[in-house]
């Protein structure tokens, strides 16, 4: 379809979720802002083949995953992101003992397999459906599904192996946890 | 309120530790979803859509050759 004022307003709301998915993918703040700008150039570009009244976060997803895909396979992850560039893309710091906790997740995070962190991703934080995170990554429901499962545990076993009592969770995770009291 | 129990086995997984790592994944993510729209990503929407309009402006595209 032509590019409407409407459809170029909903692209551009997509692009805060299409950031937050980039760096969580790439675990790097400035080549996540370069994925977001190719996806998008590649998007209008390709605009004649979205179909009207299709899922339009789904469409931009799949675009930037695939390119996120081939340039993956090309650079292999070079560049780790051991300085904690990630963080610095926060506006908002976290208080220390949340920040620490954060940084942890975020490792944790970057040890999954590629297919289970974007299946993680898609479903857990982006609020894709399965079946909508299975059309983004190619693969069968069933499949994102597996990897949902498989991500979960693996990041439970690497924060949590021996239950909680080992982290001494601070009173951030308490609360949150508990709710109130403690 | 419950205890945060150990996972039954290796990879096992309460319902505490689950919603834990849903409400992490969800803080990371969203923290990145406040920030809105970069003023660049806005101006390169514009931008690309005024050579929509106006495709003789000329652009740093490789494959814009009209559509038919």
């Amino acid at each position: 379809m032509p590019l409407t004022d409407a459809l170029r307003d909903d692209i551009l709301a997509s692009v805060p979720s299409l950031r937050a998915f980039a760096i969580s993918l790439s675990g790097n703040g400035d080549r996540a802002d370069d994925l977001v700008q190719e996806t998008l150039l590649r998007a209008l570009a390709n605009i004649d083949s979205f179909q009207p009244g299709s899922n339009l976060p789904a469409w931009l997803f799949t675009i930037l995953r695939n390119l996120f895909r081939s340039d993956y396979r090309k650079r292999r992850r070079e560049v780790e992101d051991a300085d904690g560039s990630y963080a610095k893309t926060l506006k908002t710091q976290p208080a220390q003992n949340a920040h620490l906790e954060f940084e942890e997740f975020r490792a944790a995070l970057e040890k999954l397999p590629q297919d289970q962190r974007e299946a993680l991703i898609l479903v857990g934080a982006s609020g894709f459906s399965y079946e909508d995170a299975a059309a983004i990554c190619g693969c069968a429901v069933g499949t994102i599904k597996s990897r949902v499962n498989r991500a979960r545990s693996k990041l439970s076993a690497l924060l949590y192996v021996d239950g909680t009592d080992d982290f001494g969770p601070d009173e951030t995770v308490r609360a949150v946890i508990g709710g109130s009291g403690g | 309120m419950k205890e945060i129990k150990k996972p039954a086995k290796p990879g096992g997984l309460n319902a505490e530790i689950q919603s834990r790592i849903g409400h992490q994944l969800r803080a990371m993510y969203d923290d990145v979803v406040r920030q809105g729209v970069p003023d660049r990503f806005a101006e390169l929407i514009r931008k690309l859509d005024t050579q929509e309009a106006n495709p003789q402006l000329g652009t740093a595209g490789e494959k814009t050759e009209g559509s038919d």
